[in-house]
């Protein structure tokens, strides 16, 4: 029982709980004890100091930002009115507060408003929903286009849009880089020929991707209705994190244990046998090294490439609130980063419990 | 190179081993023929020719092991007839005809076991003999491999991965995959080198015993004196490079089936040792 707890700990990556589940099985108390503290207590010290940094941080912006904005107001108003908007920073009323890095609190009060937008997006799409269905069934009968929501999304719709398209770039990398990998990889001569390539475009900047893929996809989609801001950025994501998968394949191909090509030889295996057979289990970890770092890549410069193709999705949910500049706008933003942090470290995650599951080699990964 | 000019008498016990030879095995043929080999590695200063001139007939069903010191050229000679390596000049030939790169007429137990630690043990025998018997139907294949794992003493371990197996067991897979091929020659490159002694003697009675049914022509390197005694029928001895070639060969004429027991307690075993350390110290 607790064996079978412990293997499914370390299989989640949340091995640093194992102290509690061997302290709370009786085991030997001084060493567990001392586990706990070094795998539980002091992450979450350092949580504390984090916050206290940025506590303390934050609210010395905040007065810095307060005291100047008050000299300026005496200076070109005079006295009466500096104490005015002293008055009114110290009150706390929304209208006066200085826009700087907002507060631990601030932030999440923002995520739980944010929540809350949600929720009421949520209903009133439900709401919009049953109050057209019967609508739209008479509308599909009649071979017209039913209605749909065009409200504002949500924050966590953007989530789930951001994450729909980095997961098509990844899947787009995933079926352009292996196999161009694999090929490479098994020939010198085309590693040779083609290395100049690959070394000249892996370096090229999301943004230029961006723009490439904006001069081709507006030509081919000229007479396409619909949405083109979603292939655009989706093809620029896979793109731009490629490079890692399609490397580390061709090394990993080209770079097989000599014993196994020597069996693979003396067995007189044949061409596909030899690939799908041993190359390819051989240079499984290196190519599942490659997408773990693709598939960061790909989150990476996701957020950049909605932003500037203005895309739905996180990326241009941080740039909209960075142009409204409402009070809330910094906080929504630090919550955004937080989510997207969050979310990258998750997606990791789940590339590295694929890859332990896949890889032969059970030590391989960090 | 001592032993060339030693004396009259090592040149009279050649000629009687020979005859012995003729004897021993009257009607069996040159299985492996090595004519007047060469290698040369180019180097960054000037080609290094580590093998040359080096003849040695090979018969049916003998088991000869080779010794000789570290560097001097063992492995080279033997991925050559494996075909995994380029002669540089004369032949080598398997029953007559020159071989052409490697094939599963020529297993070779390589000196890491070499499995693929993504199968199952028995994927990975099933891999040659997939090659092999690509007639038969895959019960037929299957049950060939379980043969060949039983033989080596891996009943329980079919269908354990390659990577779950500890060097010794990983090394009797790679026995059973040489043999269940059903090569012509079988080549091995200090098969039991990595291993501790007591797996190691464990090991040789596996592939003796193995050996002893199906006798596949064995051509092995070791530098185990006593397990090339213990194995062989020859010991070729090989000179120090550069250049080396057969310096001698020293026949180990005890009765098979072999036991260790016997062997050890026999009369001539230190006089067969001593020819060997006494070659390898000169
Ligand atoms: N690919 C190679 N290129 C150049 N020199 C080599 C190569 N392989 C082996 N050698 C050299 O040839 C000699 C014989 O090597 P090897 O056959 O491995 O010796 P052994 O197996 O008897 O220890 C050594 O001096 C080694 O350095
Ligand atoms: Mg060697």
């Amino acid at each position: 029982m607790k064996d079978a707890i412990l293997r499914t700990l370390r299989f989640l990556g949340l091995g640093f709980l194992e102290p509690v589940v061997r302290l709370a099985a009786g085991e030997d108390s001084k060493k567990n004890t001392i586990e706990i503290l070094k795998k539980i207590v002091a992450p979450i010290a350092s949580i504390l100091l984090f916050l206290g940094v940025w506590y303390t941080g934050s609210k010395s912006l905040f007065n810095t930002e307060a005291n100047y904005t008050i000299e300026k107001a005496r200076k070109e108003q005079g006295q009466v009115e500096a104490d005015k908007v002293k008055a009114c920073i110290e009150s706390g009323d929304l209208s006066c507060q200085p826009n700087t890095l907002p507060s631990p609190s601030q932030v999440w009060a923002s995520y739980k408003l944010l929540l809350k937008d949600h929720n009421t997006i949520t209903a009133d799409k439900k709401a919009f929903k049953l109050r057209t269905a019967a609508l739209n069934e008479k509308r599909v009968a009649q071979g017209k286009e039913p209605i749909v929501y065009t409200g504002r999304p949500s924050f966590v719709d953007q989530i789930k849009t951001s994450i729909k398209t980095v997961f098509a770039g990844f899947l787009l990398a995933l079926l352009i880089a292996t196999p161009i990998g694999i090929i490479i990889g098994l020939s010198e001569t085309l590693r040779t020929s083609f290395n100049w390539l690959i070394q000249i475009l892996k370096p090229v900047s999301p943004v230029v991707w961006l723009l490439l893929v904006f001069m081709i996809v507006k030509t081919m989609t000229k007479d396409a209705t619909g949405d083109t801001s979603f292939i655009i950025s989706f093809i620029s994501v896979g793109l731009c994190s490629m490079w890692a998968t399609l490397v580390n394949t061709a090394m990993g191909v080209s770079s097989v244990d000599k014993d196994y090509i020597n069996v693979a030889k003396v067995l007189k295996l044949g061409a596909l046998q030899k690939i799908f057979k041993v190359i390819l289990p051989a240079s499984l970890p290196l190519i599942f090294t490659g997408l773990r770092i693709t598939l960061s890549v790909a989150w990476m410069v996701l957020i950049a490439i909605e932003l500037l193709a203005q895309s739905p999705g996180l990326g241009s949910f941080v740039w909209e609130e960075f142009q409204n500049g409402a009070n809330d706008s910094n906080s929504k933003i630090i919550v955004a980063m937080f989510v997207i942090g969050f979310i990258g470290f998750l997606l990791d995650r789940i590339m590295l419990t694929i890859q332990k599951f896949i890889s032969f080699d059970k030590n391989e990964g960090i | 190179m001592g032993f060339l000019v030693k004396n009259g008498a090592l040149e009279t016990k050649k000629m009687e081993t020979k005859a012995i030879l003729q004897e021993k095995f009257p009607s069996k043929e040159v299985l492996l023929d090595l004519q007047n080999l060469k290698k040369v590695y180019p180097t960054p200063n000037g080609d290094y020719v580590v093998l040359e001139d080096l003849n040695l007939q090979v018969k049916k069903e003998e088991f000869i092991t080779i010794i000789g010191h570290s560097g001097c050229g063992k492995t080279t000679m033997l991925s050559m007839i494996a075909g995994l390596n380029e002669i540089s000049d004369g032949k080598i030939s398997v029953l007559g005809s020159s071989i052409k790169g490697p094939g599963p007429d020529r297993g070779v137990i390589f000196q890491s076991p070499s499995l693929m630690p993504w199968m199952t043990a028995l994927e990975n025998v099933m891999l040659g003999v997939n090659q092999v018997f690509p007639h038969g139907t895959k019960k037929e294949r299957e049950d060939i491999c379980r043969y060949y794992l039983s033989k080596v003493g891996l009943e329980g371990a079919f269908d354990k991965r390659a990577s779950e197996l500890s060097q010794g067991m990983q090394q009797r897979v790679g026995i059973a995959r040489a043999f269940a091929i059903k090569p012509k020659v079988l080549l091995l490159d200090e098969p039991f080198g990595m291993l501790d002694s007591l797996t190691r003697g464990e090991l040789q009675d596996v592939l003796i015993e193995i050996w002893n049914k199906e006798k596949i022509t064995a051509v092995m390197i070791t530098h185990d004196v006593d397990e090339a005694i213990f194995l062989s029928d020859r010991v070729v001895m090989m000179t120090s490079g550069p250049r080396a070639k057969i310096g001698d060969i020293l026949p180990i004429e005890f009765q098979r089936p072999r036991s260790r027991k016997a062997v050890l307690a026999h009369e001539d075993y230190y006089a067969y040792r001593k020819h060997l350390i006494d070659f390898l110290e000169h």
